[in-house]
C-alpha cells in the first residue's frame, strides 16, 4: 500500500490522482451461475475504474456480493463490495468486512438496504442492528483503529476504502446534505449517489454540500442510469420510491419512435455526465446500467471519460 | 292502511337501528330464528345521525361471522325506509320470508352441518 | 396498551374442535379497551361458537369469564374453583394472558383466542397503531418524542433511508415515514441541530434480543 492511501483500491487512487472517476454496476445472477457475472464483466472490461456489486438489490435473493466481487477480481476489477444492514448483525457484518479484505477485496458500500416488504422474501425476518452511518463508522474503526464495535482489539486491519450512499432526491430535501455530512462525519471516503434525472435538484443539493465544505472532505460520484424506454422512466418515476425522473425526461423519450427510445437514454446520460462533470464537488460518475451494462462503453465513450487511466 | 304482513315475522322494535348492536343479531341466529333484517332509515335521515350508518357495518360484520360458523349470510340483511313506507315494509318482510323459505331452516334447529 | 385481535372464526372453530365443554376466559384489559377480548367479546364468541356447534348438531358447553386482568396471579386463579370441569381455555387475553393460564392450569390446554399484535394506541375510535417495540432503552428523549425504532420501517437511528418520498415510507405509501414525524417535531421544538449528532449502534441486548426479560423490584418484593 502506497504511502498516503488508505487501501489497495483503484479507485482511491483514480480520485486522489485528480482523475474524474468512473464506476459501474454489476448485479449477481439469481442462480449460481458465474458466466452471468463474467459477462457482464467483460461488457464493463476498460470502461470503469472499479465495479460495485449489488447485495440482493431491491430485496430480492441473488448470488452473494462478495462471491461476485471475488469472480469480478480474478477478472481484473476493483470490485466494490455492496453490503446492506437489511441482512446481517454486526457480528456477520464485521466478520464478512475481515473476509472480504482477506480475500483482497479493496472497496466496501455501506448500505441499509431497501427493505424486504417489496422484495422477493417479504415473510423474511430483517436485521437492521446497525444502520448504514454506523457500519460506515464501524468499518474506519476496524481500518483505522483495529478495533471491532465492542471496542476490542482486532488482529490484521481491513484496508478497505469506505463507501456510503446519498439519495438527493429523497425527502426530506432539506436534510439530505446533512445526511451526507453524517457520513462524512462516520467516516466515508466516498459517495456514490442514487441516479440523477433532475440535474436542476442535484445541483441545488450539491452547492449545500459544497457550501458545507463536505466535497473536500469526501469523493463524491454522481449516479447514473440509462433510461431504456418511456415505460422504465415511468416505473422509476411513479413505482421506485425517493426516484425523481422529472416529466421533461418522459417527454423527451416519448418524443421519438418506441425503437430509438434507448437511443435517446443513452444521449440523456451521456449530456447528464457532460454536465454532472461541471458541477463542482463531482468527482467522478457511478454507472447503474441496470441490465443494460452493454451500453456502459457507448456512454463512457461519449462521455469523453474514455479510455480509463492507467494507474 | 292494513297491510298484510306474513305471520311469521316479529317485530322487535328499537328507538335506532344504531341502537341493534352484532351481538343481538348473532343471539338472533344462535336462539334458532331464520332470517333477520335490520330496517333503519333512509341514508342520511337518521335522527341520530349515523346510526343507520353502524347499523349497515354491524350487519356487514356479523354477515362474515355467519359465513365463518357456516350460516348463510343471505339471512340476514338490511334495509333502508322511512316511516312512511309501509306497504315498502309488508313487501320487505315478505321478500325475506320467501329468501328464507328458499334457504330451509337455521341449521342451527336441524344441526345438519355447515350451509354456506 | 397491548393491542390484540381476534383470530379468524375458523381457525377458532378448528383450534377448540376436540373440546365440548370450554372456558372462555376474556381480560378486562387492555384487550377489552381494543375490543378484542373483553366480556363484549366473550360474549359474542360464545354466541358465535355455540351457534356454529348447534348448526354441527354438536352442542359446547362455555363457561363465560372475564378476569381483571390475566397477566396477575390473583386473577388468573379465580378460576380455579371450577376449572376442573372444563376440557381447555380459550383465553381472549394477549398472549401473556394465555401463558399465564397455561403456567397455572397444568392438566388443561390453554389457547390463544388472540393475535397478539402490538403496544398501541387508539388513534381514533375502532383504528389502533402501534407505538412501541419494547426495546428496553428508550431513546424518546433523543427523536423528538417520536419512536425510530417503532416508527421507521428499518428501525434506524441515523435515518431517513433513501426511500423517504413526501413524507412517506418505501414499504407503502399509507405509512408515515418516521424519520420525516421526527424531524418534522425537532424543528418543532428547535432541536434541528440534534440531527447531526450521529446516534451510536443500540444495545439490544436490551431488548428480546438478549433473551426474556424481566423487571424485579426488590422495595416491592415479598
Amino acid at each position: 500500500m502506497k504511502e498516503g492511501f488508505k487501501s489497495n483500491s483503484r479507485l482511491e487512487r483514480i480520485l486522489k490522482a485528480g482523475h474524474f472517476a468512473v464506476t459501474g454496476e454489476c448485479g449477481p445472477p439469481r442462480g449460481a451461475d458465474p458466466e452471468a457475472i463474467r459477462k457482464k464483466g467483460e461488457l464493463l472490461k476498460g470502461c470503469v475504474d472499479a465495479v460495485n456489486v449489488t447485495d440482493c438489490q431491491t430485496a430480492v435473493v441473488r448470488m452473494s456480493s462478495l462471491s461476485s466481487c471475488l469472480i469480478l477480481k480474478e477478472m481484473g476489477f476493483d470490485p466494490i463490495l455492496q453490503m446492506v444492514t437489511r441482512d446481517r448483525n454486526r457480528i456477520a457484518i464485521q466478520s464478512d468486512i475481515l473476509g472480504a479484505a482477506a480475500l483482497g477485496i479493496n472497496n466496501i458500500l455501506c448500505l441499509t438496504g431497501d427493505h424486504q416488504k417489496a422484495g422477493d422474501h417479504p415473510q423474511a425476518k430483517n436485521v437492521f442492528d446497525i444502520d448504514s452511518i454506523q457500519m460506515v463508522a464501524a468499518v474506519k474503526a476496524m481500518r483505522d483503529e483495529g478495533k471491532f464495535m465492542n471496542g476490542e482489539e482486532l488482529t490484521v486491519r481491513p484496508r478497505l476504502f469506505i463507501g456510503a450512499a446519498e439519495n438527493p432526491f429523497a425527502d426530506p430535501f432539506e436534510i439530505r446534505h446533512l445526511r451526507l455530512a453524517k457520513k462524512v462525519k462516520a467516516g466515508a471516503d466516498f459517495i456514490q449517489t442514487q441516479c440523477i434525472f433532475n440535474v436542476k435538484r442535484f445541483k441545488e443539493w450539491m452547492k449545500r454540500v459544497v457550501d458545507m465544505g463536505l466535497h473536500e472532505k469526501v469523493f463524491i460520484l454522481a449516479g447514473i442510469t440509462p433510461l431504456k424506454s418511456v415505460g422504465m422512466a415511468r416505473y422509476m418515476k411513479n413505482m421506485v420510491p425517493g426516484m425523481d425522473v422529472p416529466d421533461e425526461v418522459i417527454e423527451r423519450l416519448k418524443g421519438v419512435p418506441k425503437e430509438k427510445q434507448g437511443e435517446e437514454g443513452v444521449r440523456i446520460a451521456i449530456e447528464t455526465i457532460q454536465e454532472l462533470k461541471e458541477v463542482e464537488g463531482v468527482h467522478g460518475v457511478h454507472i447503474m446500467a441496470i441490465e443494460w451494462e452493454e451500453k456502459v462503453r457507448e456512454i463512457v465513450e461519449g462521455a469523453g471519460l474514455f479510455p480509463r487511466p492507467e494507474i | 292502511m292494513r297491510l298484510e304482513c306474513p305471520p311469521n315475522v316479529k317485530v322487535i322494535r328499537v328507538p335506532c337501528s344504531g341502537r341493534v348492536e352484532s351481538f343481538h343479531l348473532l343471539k338472533a341466529f344462535e336462539s334458532g330464528v331464520d332470517g333477520v333484517f335490520v330496517a333503519g332509515c333512509l341514508e342520511g335521515e337518521c335522527h341520530f345521525l349515523i346510526g343507520n350508518l353502524q347499523a349497515k357495518r354491524r350487519v356487514n360484520y356479523v354477515k362474515g361471522v355467519l359465513k365463518a360458523i357456516g350460516i348463510n349470510p343471505e339471512r340476514l340483511q338490511m334495509y333502508n325506509l322511512s316511516a312512511a313506507m309501509g306497504s315498502r315494509f309488508a313487501e320487505i318482510c315478505w321478500e325475506m320470508t320467501e329468501k328464507v323459505k328458499r334457504l330451509g331452516p337455521n341449521p342451527v334447529k336441524t344441526g345438519r352441518g355447515k350451509e354456506v | 396498551m397491548v393491542v390484540g385481535e381476534q383470530k379468524p372464526l375458523e381457525e377458532i372453530l378448528e383450534m377448540i374442535e376436540p373440546y365440548d365443554r370450554l372456558i372462555l376466559a376474556g381480560c378486562k384489559g387492555c384487550v377489552a379497551v381494543c375490543a378484542a377480548g373483553g366480556e363484549r367479546e366473550v360474549r359474542f364468541l360464545a354466541s358465535a361458537i355455540k351457534t356454529a356447534r348447534k348448526a354441527q348438531g354438536r352442542e359446547i358447553e362455555i363457561r363465560e369469564v372475564t378476569l381483571e386482568r390475566q397477566c396477575d396471579p390473583e386473577y388468573v386463579e379465580q378460576i380455579r374453583p371450577f376449572v376442573g370441569q372444563y376440557q381447555a381455555i380459550l383465553s381472549l387475553a394477549c398472549g401473556v394472558g394465555v401463558q399465564f393460564m397455561a403456567e397455572h392450569y397444568r392438566q388443561i390446554p390453554a389457547l390463544p383466542g388472540l393475535n397478539t399484535t402490538f403496544v398501541g394506541g387508539a388513534e381514533r375510535q375502532g383504528v389502533w397503531v402501534e407505538r412501541c417495540q419494547c426495546c428496553g432503552q428508550c431513546v424518546l428523549h433523543l427523536t423528538g418524542g417520536i419512536c425510530p425504532i417503532t416508527r421507521c420501517s428499518k428501525s434506524l437511528l441515523n435515518g431517513p433511508c433513501g426511500g423517504s418520498s413526501n413524507g412517506r415510507c418505501e414499504i407503502d405509501p399509507e405509512v408515515p415515514c418516521g424519520w420525516q414525524l421526527i424531524l418534522d417535531r425537532l424543528k418543532e421544538l428547535g432541536q434541528l441541530e440534534r440531527y447531526l449528532e450521529i446516534i451510536p449502534p443500540k444495545d439490544w441486548s436490551l431488548s428480546r434480543d438478549g433473551g426474556p426479560r424481566k423487571v424485579q423490584r426488590e422495595d416491592l418484593m415479598r
